[in-house]
């Protein structure tokens, strides 16, 4: 525990503490970068784009080998998942406009013959000389042992960078997820702007190949959009906040991994976002599974309370149990279903509500004005006076109020 | 009638229309949707373009604006190419094919219109806000401001996506179908919207589908089904002959002589 609170707090040393700085920029960059895909309705390109990453560094560290270099330089290894993850991505888009192939069949060949490609090429690096102590498994599921200084910089440098592009072309790019037939009218690019975000969301994989892995680095794309999706209905904050979360996720993860190295980092990472994503499905306000069930309950109640003074007022008997339920314990009604005095006033006002309510639905037909009302809240809560004296002009003299 | 169908193309295009084009077409596959369509629209007026499902009306506009690619022909916008006088057209599509659960509100929709004043990095200043809202306000819809897109009714989108075009600070407005779908309060709503526009000198294109009330809204008309059938102003092109033209058999000899009678 004390090794967790110092990793966490930066307190476990230089090297722990860039580490966990690291995972928070890049978590940050995976969370922001992977919210366009997501508002794209494109999330899975990421995972075609991460698998596609494994034969670049089996073939980058064959190279390097064969050139008679040490194999390993991070730097090396992460051009050459760029590289072929780079294709990949070409691949999909290809397939999908030249074929009549869908994004999403495209995306499951890409990455599966990607995928395959790279754990060949891992196996014959296993049975390389030099290939014994490479150690490439690492990429698959992330870690933090033995990473060099300069790495951390690197995946700190590189997170910030990706960080600077999303603010500089978050609004083409928004523009774009949400209309790109606007955009397009607009005479914006939008090819060149869908590319733009897959590119981020590729170099995010790259950087955070040798950290969270290629298998698990999709989750850190996707899962912090879809949980701050939970808690806005602006495209900006749930970009903002998406990289919040991921950033959250990434430096309580890497503090975790450092203080029980023994942990691979990739995994505890994806699990800390899953536990906000938990989080956030059951209590977000407004989006949540809690509030709208209480939302639905609390709207429910109000609906049987409306129907039931309705039926008080025109001398209608009440068979609804819930109905029924919610009149007696409010004191609207008596045991024996007469309306007590309480009961007899609140139905006088909601049948006059309603009628107001009918006259003005007439006066002002599909405007604003009706709009603004539910036939449910007290019509003098949302209308003002001016407005209702104008409903109960038209009323019949007979029943005015 | 015979004689409609000998127009000769311009020698140039009117560099003073804000719509014009020449020898226009555009094929999906290899039908053509329009062949070979002249049209010229008149500036600081409201022209229709009128035609049955089909005939290419919806093609014609996104033609226009380079969305899609044409196989033949000129457009011009005031004399100059589309990709150079993008930022004086605002365009409301038939239907917006966007996500509606996207997290967007009414007024962050309007904004986004704003974004060729605003450029892409600067902040957004309370009177760009002001601004986005007080377009709202011109369609009936500032009540509104702050709902998702997605809660509201069809209508009330379309109205949104109009308030969007507003904010542009158009010359052009090209429009397709911006009554369908939407109650006669809206349509009269929207219709005092686009004559003010016309009142501070803009120009209006619009695709429009009924037939009665051509002549009330509008100054100028292009009829079309695949080829243009007629263009001018209501009073010469909107004739019995030229509907008759147009709609071939789909509408009654009847129906015909009343609506042109209206025009007259
Ligand atoms: N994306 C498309 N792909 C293939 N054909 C299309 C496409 N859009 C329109 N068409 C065809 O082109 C013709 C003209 O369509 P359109 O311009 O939408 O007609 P209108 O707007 O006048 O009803 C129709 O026959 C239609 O089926
Ligand atoms: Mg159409």
């Amino acid at each position: 525990m004390a090794t967790f609170l110092n990793a966490l707090f930066l307190q476990a040393g230089y090297n722990a503490a860039l580490v966990a700085l690291g995972a928070a920029l890049l978590g940050f960059a995976a969370g922001a970068g992977g919210s366009f895909l997501f508002l794209r309705k494109r999330a899975l390109v990421s995972d075609a784009v991460a698998h596609a990453t494994l034969p670049g560094v089996g073939l980058a560290f064959i190279v390097m080998v064969a050139l008679g270099g040490d194999g390993r330089s991070l730097p090396g290894l992460l051009l050459g998942s760029a590289i072929t993850a780079w294709l990949g991505l070409l691949g999909v888009e290809w397939m999908v406009r030249r074929t009549r192939l869908s994004e999403d069949a495209a995306i499951g060949a890409i990455l599966s013959v990607f995928f395959g490609i790279g754990i060949v090429l891992l196996t014959i690096i296993q049975s390389m000389s030099q290939g014994r102590q490479a150690g490439l498994e690492g990429f698959l599921l992330g870690s933090t042992a033995g990473m060099l200084f300069q790495d951390a910089v690197l995946i700190a440098g590189g997170g910030a960078a990706v960080v600077a592009i999303i603010w500089l072309l978050r609004r083409p790019m928004t523009m774009v997820a949400f209309d790109p037939g606007f955009a397009a009218a607009r005479g914006m690019n939008v090819r060149r702007v869908d590319l733009a975000m897959v590119g981020l969301v590729l170099a995010v994989t790259v950087i955070g190949l040798k950290l969270v892995g290629l298998i698990l680095i999709v989750a850190l794309l996707i899962i912090p959009p879809v949980t701050a999706r939970f808690w806005s209905e602006r495209a900006e904050t749930v970009v903002w906040a998406a990289g919040v979360i991921g950033a959250v996720s990434g430096w309580v993860g890497a503090a975790l991994s450092a203080s029980a190295p023994d942990l691979p980092t990739g995994p505890i990472i994806v699990l800390i976002s899953a536990g906000l994503f938990s989080l956030s499905l059951l209590f977000a306000p407004a989006r949540g599974v809690l509030a709208s069930i209480l939302a639905r309950r609390a709207f429910q109640a109000r609906v049987h309370r409306r129907q039931g003074l309705l039926a008080l007022s025109r001398s209608e008997p009440v068979h609804d149990p819930l109905t029924l339920r919610i009149l007696r314990r409010e004191g609207l009604m008596r045991a024996d279903g007469v309306a007590t005095d309480k009961g007899g006033i609140a139905s006088t006002r909601v049948a006059r509500d309603e009628r107001r309510w009918s006259i003005a639905r007439r006066l002002h037909h599909d405007t604003a004005l009706i709009g603004r009302y539910d036939g449910l809240t007290p019509i003098d809560e949302v209308f003002t006076r001016d407005e209702i004296a104008q409903f109960d002009a038209g009323l019949p003299a007979a029943e005015g109020v | 009638m015979s004689d409609l169908h000998v127009v000769t193309s311009p020698a140039t295009l009117d560099p003073a229309s804000p719509l014009a084009v020449r020898g226009l077409t555009v094929s999906y596959g290899e039908k053509p949707a329009l062949f070979s369509l002249d049209a010229s629209f008149p500036a600081g007026a409201m022209s229709a373009i009128v035609g049955p499902n089909g005939a290419g009306k919806s093609t014609f506009l996104k033609a226009a604006l380079g969305l899609i690619p044409r196989v033949s022909g000129e457009v011009t916008i005031f004399g100059h190419d589309v990709n150079r006088a993008r930022d004086r057209i605002a365009y409301v599509p038939q239907r917006a094919s966007v996500d509606w659960d996207f997290p967007t509100t009414a007024i962050d929709v309007v904004l986004m219109g704003l974004y060729g004043q605003i450029g892409l990095w600067r902040r957004i200043s309370g009177a760009h806000r002001a601004r986005a809202r007080a377009c709202l306000d011109r369609v009936g819809m500032a009540d509104f401001a702050d709902r998702q897109i997605g809660q509201l009714s069809g209508g009330q989108q379309q109205r949104v996506f109009l308030a969007r075009a507003l904010a542009q600070d158009a010359d052009l407005f090209l429009l397709d179908e911006p009554f369908a779908g939407v109650d006669a309060a809206t349509e009269a709503a929207i219709i005092e919207v686009l004559k003010s526009l016309k009142a501070e000198g803009r120009s209006v294109v619009a695709v429009h589908h009924d037939l009665s009330t051509v002549s009330a809204y509008f100054d100028h008309v292009l009829l079309v089904n695949l080829r243009r059938i007629a263009e001018g102003p209501i009073a010469t092109a909107f004739t019995a002959d030229t509907l008759s033209e147009t709609y071939g058999g789909r509408l009654g000899a009847l129906q015909i002589e009343g609506l042109a009678l209206v025009g007259t």
